[in-house]
C-alpha cells in the first residue's frame, strides 16, 4: 500500500484571502513571528501496492482536472511509502 | 532593465519599445510620441496602451454611442448622465437610484468562478463610487449549449462565483437571465448589474479639484493581478529568474469589499472626499488619469508609496495591476486625519500617494525619479476614435428571405408533447437550480425576484416606495434585425417592469458583440445603438450609461449580437404590485395584445434548428399604451395577476403561471399549435376577477383583448389537451438538476 500526496497551493502571485486572514489573526493571538501566510490544501490518496508509471500519469491528470485549478494553482505529487 | 525615466526617454529617443505587443497600432504609438513630444517612458507606454484599449477607450463604439447624447430624452429624473461611473435617477421622496451593467465575459471563460466573482465586485464598486449604498445585483448570463462539455465547466463556476461574491457582500440577487446558444460556447457572456440607493445630496463624482488636496489609495494592497498583457515589459525587468508570467486572472476577496463599502459609506456620510474613483480595469492608470482630468489636470503621485502585496512588482505593473477591492479618493488636507481614522477603524489599508497640483500634467515618480509626465486628458479621454468600416453582412439578406415554418403540433397528443418539451428546454426551464445558489432575500427588502418578470426592492420602509429592474435581450431577433432587436429588447424590459405595475424610468445597457474589425459585426453594433437610441427617445426613457464588450468570438465566428437592456422603474407602494401569477381558482384569463403567426426567432423555431426569417417590427407606441394600461390596472386594482409573454410565447407564460401557486388553468385558443408558440411582442396574460372584466375592457382602449379561459383545477388544460400540474412541474424543474446537479 502506498499513499500518494497531492499538495495544492495558489500560485505565488495570486491573492490568497484565507492566508491573509490567518496572517492577520496570528498577531491578534500573540504570535508575532509570521511575515506572511499562504494556505493550501493536501490530498492523501491511498492505493494498493506501489504506483505504476501509468497510475502516476493518471493521478497527474486528475490533479490537473479536479484537485487543482491550474489557472490559479500549482500542485506537487509525491509518493509516501 | 533599469528604470525608464522621463529624462532617459529624452536622452534615448530611439529606444525600440514593445508597443505592438501591448496592443497599440503604429499610428497610435506615433500619436503618443506627438502628444508628449518624445517617446513615452515604459510606464507611460503601459498607461496609454491600457487606457487606449478598446475596453477602456471605447474607440470603436464612441462615434455610435454619441447618439445616446444626440437623441437624449429631456428627463427631470436624470440626475447624472452618461460619462460618470454610473447614471443616477431621481425616484422621488428625496431618493436617487444608480444602476449599471458591466460585462466580465473573457475573464469568466478563463476562470469561471473568479471571473464572475470579480465581475460582481467591479460593478458594485462602480455603484459605490457614485456615493450610493449597493442594495441588489442581477446577472444576465449566456452560455454554450446546455449539454456541451465546456458549459458544464463554465456554468457551475460562474453561478458559484456570482453567488459566492454577492452573498458574502449581503446583496440580494433579484434576477437575471440564463440563456443557451452554440455561439456562446467559446465565449460565455457574464454581465452583472448593480443597483444602489442614496439621497440626492450624496452624489459623488470622479474629479480631483483643488490644488493641495491629497490623493489617497485605500482598500486592498496591490498585487500582480490581471496584468498578463504587460508581461512584455515585466519580462525585461525580471530576466529569467523572477515570476516570469503574470496572471491574467484576478482573485477577489468579498470580505475586503464588504469592509470597503462600509468604510466608504462612512467616509461619504461625513463628506470627507472631493472626488472618488474605484480601481477597476486599468487600475491606477485609469483612476489617476480620470481623477486628474476630471479636475484641473494637475496631479503628483509617488508610485513607490503604493502598498504592495508582491514587492517585486515594477512601476509599469503597479500602474496596470487590476488588483480588486481598491479605491482612490481626493481629500482636503484638513479632512485627512478623520479619513485615516475611519479607515483604521475598519482595518482598511490606506496610503496618501500624492496630491493635486495647480499644473496641468499628471506626474508620477518612482523613488524620486519622474517616470510619467503626461496631460491626463490625453490618457483618459483623448484616445483614438475609429469610424470603423461597416457593412450589412451577407447573411442578413439570406436569412431574412427564409420562410420559417417549423412543424406545427396538431393532435392533443402532439400539443401535450410540445408544451412539455418547451417547459423542459434549457432556455425556458425552471432556473431555481441557479437562483437557489444566490441569496435573494438578504437585507429583507426583496419584493420580487426570479421567476417574476422583474426584480423589485423596497427602498423606503415607511412609505413602501420601491424600484423594479429587468434585463432583457433577444439575440435571435437581434441576429435577424439588430435595429428592431434593440427596440424589442427595450420594449420587453419595460414591459417586464410594468407587469408588476411599476413605471419605467431609465435605461442602461451592456452591448455584447463580436470583433469591431469585422464590418458585419460593426454594422450589427451600429444598428443596435441606432435602434436603442431611437427606441429610448420614442419611449421617453433616458439612457443613463452602459458598457460595450467587443471581441466576443471564437475564431472567426462572432456571438449573436446580444444587447442586454436594463430598465429601471419606480412603484409608489410595493405592497400594491400586481403579482406574476394567480393564487386562486375562478379568475378570468385574458391575453392583452394581438398575436400573429411569425415564428422567426422563436424558441420553437430554435428547437427545430431554424434561425432565419424576419424579426417582428417593434410598435413602441402600442407598447407604451400597454405599459400605461398595466400601471393603471395596478393602481385601479383591476389585475389579480399579470405575466409578460416573451421567449417561449404563451406556453412558457402559462406554464410559469400555473406552477407558481399550483393553481391550474383551463384555456381555449384558436389554432393552438401556432398560438401557444408564437412570440409576437407586446403581449401580456392577465388574470382578473369576473366582476372586473368590465373595468378591464374599459381600461384596455385599443389594446386587443382575447378571452383565454379561467383559473382552477390541478391541470393545465388547453383545448382538448390536459397536463397535470405534477407532470408539467417535473418537466419544468428536472432539466437543470439533470444537467448540472
Amino acid at each position: 500500500m502506498a499513499i500518494i500526496v497531492v499538495e495544492v497551493m495558489l500560485k505565488p502571485e495570486i491573492l490568497d484571502p484565507q492566508g491573509v486572514a490567518v496572517g492577520a489573526a496570528l498577531p491578534r493571538l500573540g504570535f508575532t513571528f509570521a511575515k506572511s501566510v499562504r494556505q493550501g490544501k493536501r490530498f492523501e490518496i491511498e492505493i494498493d501496492g506501489q504506483p505504476t508509471p501509468q497510475q502516476m500519469a493518471e493521478i497527474e491528470k486528475a490533479a490537473a482536472t479536479l484537485l487543482a485549478n491550474p489557472v490559479i494553482e500549482t500542485y506537487v505529487v509525491t509518493v509516501q511509502a | 532593465m533599469a528604470l525608464d525615466t522621463v529624462a532617459i526617454a529624452r536622452q534615448n529617443p530611439d529606444t525600440s519599445q514593445p508597443f505592438a505587443e501591448l496592443g497599440l497600432k503604429p499610428d497610435e504609438y506615433a500619436r503618443i510620441k506627438e502628444i508628449l513630444g518624445r517617446r513615452p517612458t515604459s510606464s507611460e507606454l503601459a498607461m496609454y496602451s491600457v487606457m487606449w484599449s478598446e475596453h477602456c477607450s471605447y474607440k470603436s463604439s464612441k462615434v455610435h454611442l454619441k447618439q445616446f447624447g444626440d437623441k437624449a430624452v429631456k428627463s427631470d429624473a436624470l440626475l447624472v448622465g452618461i460619462g460618470e461611473n454610473a447614471g443616477v435617477v431621481d425616484i422621488g421622496q428625496g431618493y436617487a437610484i444608480t444602476f449599471k451593467i458591466e460585462s466580465h465575459n473573457h475573464p469568466s471563460f478563463i476562470e469561471p468562478y473568479q471571473g464572475a466573482a470579480t465581475g460582481i465586485g467591479g460593478i458594485v464598486r462602480d455603484i459605490l463610487t457614485m456615493g450610493a449604498r449597493p442594495i441588489a445585483v442581477m446577472d444576465p448570463l449566456r452560455f454554450g449549449p446546455a449539454d456541451a462539455a465546456d458549459t458544464r465547466r463554465v456554468l457551475p463556476g460562474v453561478i458559484a462565483g456570482v453567488g459566492g461574491y454577492g452573498n458574502c457582500l449581503g446583496l440580494a440577487n433579484i434576477g437575471g437571465e440564463v440563456v443557451f446558444d452554440e455561439t456562446y460556447l467559446g465565449n460565455p457572456l457574464v454581465n452583472a448589474l448593480c443597483v444602489g440607493v442614496m439621497k440626492h445630496s450624496d452624489i459623488k463624482l470622479a474629479k480631483a479639484a483643488g490644488a493641495g488636496n491629497l490623493v489617497v489609495l485605500y482598500g486592498a494592497k496591490t498585487g500582480g493581478d490581471g496584468i498578463g498583457g504587460v508581461s512584455v515589459l515585466a519580462s525585461e525587468t525580471f530576466e529569467s529568474t523572477g515570476p516570469a508570467k503574470r496572471p491574467a486572472v484576478q482573485v477577489g476577496d468579498p470580505f475586503v469589499e464588504k469592509v470597503l463599502i462600509e468604510c466608504s459609506l462612512e467616509i461619504f456620510a461625513e463628506d470627507l472626499v472631493v472626488g472618488i474613483q474605484d480601481l477597476g480595469g486599468a487600475g491606477l492608470s485609469c483612476a489617476t488619469s480620470e481623477l486628474a482630468s476630471g479636475g484641473s489636470g494637475g496631479m503628483k503621485v509617488a508610485l513607490d508609496q503604493v502598498p504592495l502585496r508582491d514587492a517585486t512588482l515594477s512601476p509599469e505593473e503597479i500602474l496596470m495591476s487590476e488588483s480588486q477591492e481598491r479605491m482612490c479618493a481626493v481629500v482636503e488636507p484638513g479632512k485627512i486625519d478623520r479619513f485615516l481614522e475611519i479607515c483604521k477603524k475598519w482595518d482598511v489599508t490606506v496610503t496618501v500617494i500624492g496630491e493635486v497640483t495647480d499644473g496641468d500634467h499628471l506626474e508620477i515618480t518612482w523613488h524620486g525619479e519622474l517616470i510619467v509626465d503626461v496631460p491626463p486628458r490625453t490618457v483618459a479621454h483623448d484616445g483614438p476614435v475609429y469610424s470603423r468600416p461597416l457593412a450589412e453582412p451577407a447573411y442578413i439578406a439570406r436569412v431574412n428571405a427564409e420562410v420559417i415554418s417549423p412543424p406545427i403540433p396538431k393532435t392533443p397528443i402532439e400539443i401535450k408533447a410540445a408544451i412539455l418539451q418547451m417547459a423542459a428546454t434549457p432556455n425556458l426551464a425552471d432556473k431555481s437550480w441557479v437562483t437557489n445558489q444566490y441569496d435573494r432575500y438578504v437585507q429583507g427588502n426583496t419584493v420580487q425576484s426570479q421567476p417574476d418578470d422583474s426584480g423589485m426592492i423596497r427602498i423606503d420602509e415607511k412609505t413602501h416606495l420601491g424600484v423594479a429592474v429587468a434585463t432583457d435581450a433577444n439575440a435571435n431577433w437581434s441576429y435577424l434585425n439588430p435595429y428592431e432587436g434593440a427596440k424589442l429588447a427595450l420594449a420587453e424590459a419595460s414591459r417586464n417592469i410594468a407587469t408588476a405595475g411599476a413605471k419605467p424610468l431609465a435605461v442602461t445597457n451592456c452591448l455584447n458583440f463580436g470583433s469591431p474589425e469585422d464590418p458585419g459585426v460593426m454594422w450589427q453594433f451600429a444598428e443596435t445603438v441606432r435602434g436603442l437610441a431611437d427606441g429610448s427617445l420614442e419611449m421617453g426613457l433616458p439612457v443613463t450609461g452602459g458598457n460595450v464588450s467587443f471581441y466576443n468570438q471564437t475564431g472567426d465566428v462572432a456571438i449573436l449580437p446580444t444587447p442586454v437592456i436594463g430598465v429601471l422603474g419606480v412603484i409608489d407602494d410595493v405592497r400594491m404590485r400586481t403579482p406574476m401569477s394567480f393564487d386562486r381558482a375562478g379568475l378570468d384569463l385574458y391575453l392583452l395584445g394581438s398575436s400573429d403567426s411569425n415564428m422567426s426567432g422563436s424558441e420553437w423555431a430554435y428547437l427545430h434548428k431554424m434561425r432565419g426569417g424576419q424579426a417582428p417590427k417593434a410598435d413602441l407606441q402600442r407598447e407604451m399604451r400597454l405599459i400605461d394600461l398595466l400601471v393603471k390596472g395596478r393602481t385601479e386594482k383591476i389585475f389579480s395577476a399579470a405575466h409578460d409573454l416573451s421567449q417561449g410565447g404563451l406556453t412558457a407564460t402559462i406554464t410559469e403561471m400555473v406552477l407558481r401557486h399550483h393553481i391550474g388553468a383551463i384555456i381555449t385558443v384558436d389554432d393552438p399549435g401556432v398560438t401557444l408558440f408564437v412570440e409576437t411582442p407586446g403581449r401580456v396574460v392577465v388574470a382578473v376577477e369576473p366582476g372586473k372584466v368590465g373595468a378591464l375592457k374599459k381600461a384596455a382602449g385599443d389594446i386587443p383583448l382575447t378571452y383565454l379561459g379561467v383559473t382552477g383545477g390541478d391541470a393545465l388544460v388547453v383545448n382538448e389537451t390536459s397536463i397535470s400540474l405534477d407532470e408539467l412541474r417535473t418537466a419544468h424543474t428536472a432539466t437543470f438538476e439533470k444537467l448540472f446537479g
